[in-house]
């Protein structure tokens, strides 16, 4: 399976976002909904930002006026459970919830959702303790969650497991556990839980970001990163994610390969 | 505790393409075939969807071929009129008639001119009811020429013109373009070619759904294997999304199997236990045409009436629903 592309623009946490939210303004969210999708995005994330009032009824009308002008599927972003809720209710292709810890409560609340829902979740691995520095206890969380899909009847495919990237230039020793975490995760189960990041995380108040986004995605990669949010738009980026995708042999080589994958 | 069946999940599907045009759609077949169309790989119905058969197409020329004589009793009093050989394909049970211009190779005495081709062509619609397939001579520029004349006196029927490869592929897509045809993409047994192939004739114009891919195959212990690689490479590329990959794929099964010398030799030149030349010549096309269908062949070009039964026989067999 070719690797999966999550536009991280729609959030707001971005300026222009987060105004658009705020005035009930559907404008910037259509714009980027569309640039990104054109850019090659497999999902859109969507998040109403830290400010939004309602987030419920942000979610909603986000969905639906993202849905006006494309058909990608969408990554429903909140810590808001009910906000999700609202969002897959006018959801038309089936969506990713985004996130859930493993953390009983919240596994019990939104895993019935995604089968309800036919959704996949992004599932973190990390609890109210917060994120772990080691491997081998991010990979304990994501062995909780994987063992948690099947108790809800959802397929460890289902689950996008996300093993928590910060940024080098606070936790540079993350860097290499995360790798190590993502290698040791595809082996937990057959068929295996699929894998994302938060990519645009790792270089963070950084000086030369694309870089150090596109190095770190192809590392990933090669560990078993099936899927990233991340800056779509950044070609560059892109380009190094199809030419990682054809030299492990997912894609078959041809002159175009780049162009093809973003067609796909 | 119920045994839960291991499913592959698949995200992609064996792009449709149809054959042939009826009265209503604008042509004069008698019935259109549809190609491809799988969600799963061949014939495993409990993953997927196999809603088409793979379908026969039986070969005829325009002149009098070179072929061994056992195929005299077949053809022999028709090979002389490519439209009387047409019918007989029809009789024998094809699905498609795949008509090879081969009077028109420039190499020839008295080399077929366009108006000529696309005289036979007019024909051989008027007196068939089946989708037809028409393969130039072989030579790029006499190719452009009679595929140009034959997709205009063809226009409307939805035949497949052939063959367009990486070097020779624009005038044959403008025909196919210009005139609502398919158009038969060949590559020599590269995927990646086959690929690009497919990327450069869509970006000209010719919409996905009108491309069928040749990836050209090997005959019966003449490197089938490579063949059968390639093309579950493609079939796999398909089903995990990868559109420029998921073109229905036709098979030359028949000319492929009668290069063979176990198909050919008489029986004081065989080897010890090849049997009888009848038999032998049959089942070598038949056992080639088998292991096609098995690798994700959508159209299997056959060219012993014989062969073709036993095959089609044998795509009936394996298209009983296998679901549980």
């Amino acid at each position: 399976m070719g690797f999966i592309m999550i536009g991280e623009r729609i959030n707001g946490m971005f300026k222009d976002i987060g105004e658009a939210v705020a005035k009930f303004d559907p404008k910037p969210i259509q714009h980027w909904a569309i640039k990104q999708t054109e850019a090659g995005a497999h999902y859109l994330d969507v998040n109403v930002g830290p400010t939004a009032e309602d987030r419920v009824k942000s979610m909603r009308w986000m969905v639906e006026v993202i849905q006006e002008v494309c058909d990608t599927p969408l990554c429903l972003d909140s810590t808001n459970y009910d906000a999700i809720e609202a969002g897959l209710e006018v959801c038309k292709k089936p969506a990713i919830i985004n996130s859930c810890p493993a953390e009983r409560p919240k596994i019990e609340r939104v895993f019935p959702m995604a089968k309800k829902y036919g959704a996949s979740i992004i599932a973190l691995t990390m609890d109210k303790s917060g994120i772990p520095k080691s491997a081998d206890m991010r990979v304990q969380f994501a062995m909780e969650l994987v063992a948690a899909a099947d108790e809800f009847g959802l397929s460890p495919e289902d689950l996008f497991i996300d093993p928590l990237i910060l940024p080098c230039n606070v936790a540079q020793d993350h860097a290499p556990e995360v790798l190590e975490a993502l290698r040791q995760i595809k082996q937990l189960s057959d068929p295996p839980p699929r894998t994302t990041l938060g990519l645009s995380n790792v270089s963070q108040n950084t000086l030369d970001r694309p870089l150090i986004n596109r190095t770190y995605c192809v590392m990933a990669i090669t560990c078993g990163l099936d899927s990233a949010i991340m800056d779509v738009n950044d070609d560059a980026l892109v380009d190094a994610i199809a030419t990682a995708d054809m030299l492990l042999n997912r894609a078959i080589y041809c002159d175009s390969y780049a162009k093809v994958f973003r067609q796909r | 505790m119920p045994v839960e069946i291991l499913r592959e999940k698949f995200t992609g599907k064996v792009q449709e393409v149809v054959l042939g045009a009826t009265k209503e759609e604008g042509g004069t077949r008698a019935y259109t075939v549809k190609l491809g169309g799988s969600s799963t790989l061949p014939f495993l119905q409990f993953e997927g969807e196999v809603p088409n058969r793979p379908a026969i197409a039986l070969e005829i020329w325009d002149i009098k071929p070179d072929w061994h004589e056992c195929f005299v009793p077949y053809y022999g009093d028709v090979w002389e009129d490519p439209v009387a050989w047409a019918k007989k394909a029809e009789e024998y049970g094809a699905d498609i008639i795949y008509l090879r211009l081969r009077g028109a190779d420039p190499e020839l005495e008295n080399s077929r001119s366009a108006d000529e081709c696309a005289k036979i062509v007019k024909a051989v619609l008027e007196n068939t009811g089946a989708p037809l397939i028409v393969e130039g001579p072989g030579f790029p520029d006499k190719d452009n020429e009679v595929l140009q004349a034959v997709g205009e006196a063809a226009a409307g029927e939805n035949i497949a013109l052939g063959v367009a490869e990486k070097d020779n592929y624009r005038s044959i897509a403008a025909a196919c373009m210009m005139n609502k045809h398919c158009i038969i993409a060949r590559s020599p047994l590269d995927i990646n070619i086959l690929k690009q192939l497919n990327l450069m004739i869509t970006e000209m114009g010719v919409p996905v759904e009108k491309v069928i891919n040749d990836p050209l195959t090997g005959g019966l212990g003449y490197g089938i294997e490579y063949a059968y690689s390639i093309m579950e490479r493609a079939r796999w590329g398909a089903l995990i999304g990868d559109k420029m990959m998921s073109l229905p794929l036709i098979c030359l099964a028949g000319p492929e199997a009668w290069r063979a010398k176990e198909a050919n030799a008489p029986n004081e030149e065989a080897g010890r236990g090849w049997g009888d030349q009848k038999v032998r010549g049959i089942m070598w096309e038949a056992m080639t045409a088998a292991a096609l269908v098995q690798a994700g062949g959508d159209l299997i070009l056959m060219r012993h009436p014989e062969a073709a039964k036993i095959v089609k026989k044998h795509i009936e067999d394996l298209m009983l629903p296998n679901a549980y």
